[in-house]
């Protein structure tokens, strides 16, 4: 294994990872504020895709704009998941939610095999995502590139808008205590479909770079990305957001180096993934970026 | 996230699995007695998943070969058809269905080797006599005096395209990559080294086999390593899915080696995917349009586009036509309606004139039939000769 070559792994796991990390992303904004998980970001992530191959398909529109139709679409959507789906559960324990959030994943997944069937079909690729960088004998796509750096732009957004908007004071004030932040004159329910509403947009981004990389869409196509990312959320410290990022670049450069250096392994690669998380909730159950934060039980 | 949180998660994730793989087991027994005036054929094949292109296409060749030939002994033929989602288990699940709940006479199905061999031994322990229609696998009828099949098999289809390879290629060396978790993917790459190692009389002149797993989107670690082998092909069977991807993933990378697969690649699927990347692409296949072998292909060639006039007349549909006729060819012959007398029937096919090609099932359940390569040649398949079996 010569340098270069070991370059070239390094893009590809860079490639791998800054997806990882863009979807990781909207994960870890939406715990870090409702102390939630959403099981159903994955299926949020697979319908993102089917909204823009069908905006293709059906209104013909240029690849920019069935983007942007998606992800205002995805954002509609996700608000409308939060006022059926969470919304009425808010006072119940919060298992009750997590539990609502896993039947709304299946609901989402047995729904699309059913409405747009199960034939995997072509996400629209064009030319200026598949550009071709050739460094010596390293190649990148452009993809690898437009990726890490809206992944960037993401993560200062999200940032700046939790950390230093009177928006992101609201969001932090009902991360901490519901009736508090209520007392305090917070719409919660504003601030909490917001969370959502933004959660799910930057999911429509993450499927979108998803399908843009690997261009095969099927109802199941957001299960695993999903599962990947959550672990990479967990890895990086869930609710902390430039730890998410972390955590996505960590797992996919790791997963590629496996596949690269130990071509035995190859099989296991998803296994080494769930097996990391295992190992972070053992050691760090924070994660790397994460604080140790008092929590009520 | 605190342990008591962290164990509800666990419970919850738990109960979720048992959700689904436990919905749909209840079974109603049906009305229809076996007196009826209904013969029951069940079908299982992947109409959703991974190969659900595949299943599809199969289907409708089912479905043609059902409309134009409805009836048998005076009875009429009923469909029964299941969705084996392209799991093992859920195959397994399928057949016990049709079996159980169905009681269906005999059973068609299912494209993918691994999907068969679930169904397989389920359907041999309830003595009821299973036709395949694309499942190459040697092991789908081996040991199982139940199944047979109406396409030809692995060690055959790994030699034509190896010899492909050898001869008209003029390749020295190959790499391979294979779906480990897809029993199809895993045999025909054995075989394809076996006779590429037969024909070119060099021990080494597989450079490197790499795996990876159905539903793999990224394929650039396995692909890096083969970048500097510079191989002259790459044989890569698989889902045509994974396989389109990791074409143009390996084409991103710079490796320019000619992509050799099998017959699973034949789905409009590969070429919408895959797009400029899959321009060369080879693989073998079980029939084209461009040969029709008996008088029985251009009636199905007519009716095909008839009743699917947008779509092109495939492999997989052909297969399911020939599929179904031989099975109504075997209740025929038996005279009943009796799995038993069915298989026994089956056992005897010969000649059967169908639209693949004649039919003649050797002691294994197998048909033995001439492979047709395939090219992938601005964006179409193109028909590029037939290899006949020694």
């Amino acid at each position: 294994m010569n340098f270069q070559l070991f370059l070239q792994n390094l893009a590809n796991g860079i490639s791998l990872g800054s997806l990882y990390a863009l979807i990781a992303i909207g994960y870890t904004m939406v715990y870090g504020i409702l102390r939630f998980i959403n099981f159903a970001h994955g299926e949020i992530i697979m319908l993102a895709t089917y909204f823009v191959y069908f905006g293709i398909l059906i209104f013909s529109m240029p690849w920019w704009l069935a983007f942007i139709f998606s992800i205002i679409l995805t954002s509609l959507l996700g608000m409308g998941i939060e006022k059926v789906a969470y919304k009425p559960l808010r006072d119940s324990p919060r298992i009750s939610i997590l539990i609502s959030a896993i039947g709304v994943s299946f609901l989402i997944q047995n729904l699309s095999l059913v409405i747009f069937g199960g034939r995997p079909k072509a996400f629209c690729q064009p030319s200026i995502f598949t550009k071709m960088v050739t460094f010596g004998n390293v190649k990148i796509t452009s993809i690898t590139f437009i990726t890490p750096i809206i992944a960037g732009i993401l993560l200062y957004f999200v940032t700046y808008l939790v950390n230093n908007t009177k928006t992101g004071m609201a969001m932090r004030a009902t991360a901490k205590d519901f009736d508090t932040a209520k007392l305090m004159g917070i719409d919660i329910d504003k601030i909490i479909s917001l969370t959502f509403t933004l959660g799910s947009a930057l999911a429509a981004v993450g499927g979108i770079m998803w399908g843009l990389r690997y261009p095969q869409i099927h109802p199941f196509i957001g299960t695993m990305p999903g599962l990947k990312c959550f672990i990479a959320a967990v890895v990086g410290g869930i609710g902390n957001i430039p730890g998410a990022v972390l955590g996505g670049f960590m797992l996919g450069i790791m997963e590629i180096m496996l596949v690269a250096f130990l071509p035995g392994l190859t099989g296991y690669r998803d296994a080494f993934a769930f097996v990391l998380l295992i190992i972070i909730l053992l050691v760090r159950p924070t994660g790397i970026l994460g604080e140790k934060i008092a929590e009520k039980v | 996230m605190n342990k008591k949180t962290l164990f509800m998660v666990m419970a919850v994730i738990l109960i979720g699995v048992f959700a689904i793989t436990g919905c749909g087991q209840q079974t109603e027994k049906s009305p229809a007695g076996t007196d009826s005036d209904v013969i029951k054929i069940g079908v299982y094949e992947p109409l959703t998943g991974a190969s659900a292109a595949g299943g599809q296409m199969t289907l409708e060749g089912i479905k043609l070969a059902n409309e134009m030939y409805p009836e048998v002994l005076g009875k009429k033929i009923e469909l029964v058809i299941e969705d084996n989602k392209t799991d093992k288990t859920e195959a397994a699940n399928a057949v016990s269905r049709l079996i159980e709940k169905h009681e269906v006479s005999a059973i068609i199905g299912s494209y993918g080797s691994s999907l068969s061999m679930g169904g397989g031994p389920v359907a041999r322990d309830a003595g009821v006599p299973v036709v395949g229609c694309s499942p190459t696998n040697p092991l789908v009828t081996l040991d199982n005096e139940y199944y047979f099949r109406v396409c030809f098999i692995d060690p055959f289809q790994g030699k034509v395209v190896a010899k492909y390879a050898y001869e008209s290629l003029g390749a020295k060396t190959a790499a391979i990559i294979m779906d480990a978790s897809n029993d199809y993917s895993v045999g025909l790459s054995n075989f394809f080294k076996k006779a590429f190692i037969e024909f070119t009389g060099d021990e080494n002149c597989i450079v490197a086999e790499l795996k990876y797993k159905t539903g793999d989107q990224d394929f650039t670690g396995q692909l890096t390593s083969i970048k500097e082998l510079k191989p002259d092909v790459v044989f890569a069977p698989g889902n045509y899915g994974e396989s389109a991807i990791l074409i143009k993933q390996a084409r991103e990378l710079g490796i320019e080696s000619v992509f050799m697969g099998g017959d699973t690649w034949e789905a409009p699927e590969f070429l919408d995917i895959g797009e400029a990347a899959v321009e060369g692409a080879i693989f073998s296949t079980h029939y084209t349009e461009e040969a029709p072998v008996t008088e029985v292909s251009g009636e199905f060639l007519k009716a095909f586009k008839e009743k699917y006039s947008g779509n092109e007349a495939n492999a997989f549909a052909a297969l399911g036509f020939d599929a179904y006729l031989v099975v109504r060819d075997a209740i025929e012959r038996a005279g009943s309606a009796d799995p038993q007398a069915i298989r026994d029937a089956l056992a005897e096919t010969k000649g059967f004139k169908g639209a693949t090609g004649i039919i003649t099932l050797d002691e294994n359940g197998d048909a033995e039939k001439s492979a047709v390569i395939k090219k992938v040649e601005g964006g179409k398949f193109v028909f590029v000769g037939v290899v006949d079996p020694e």
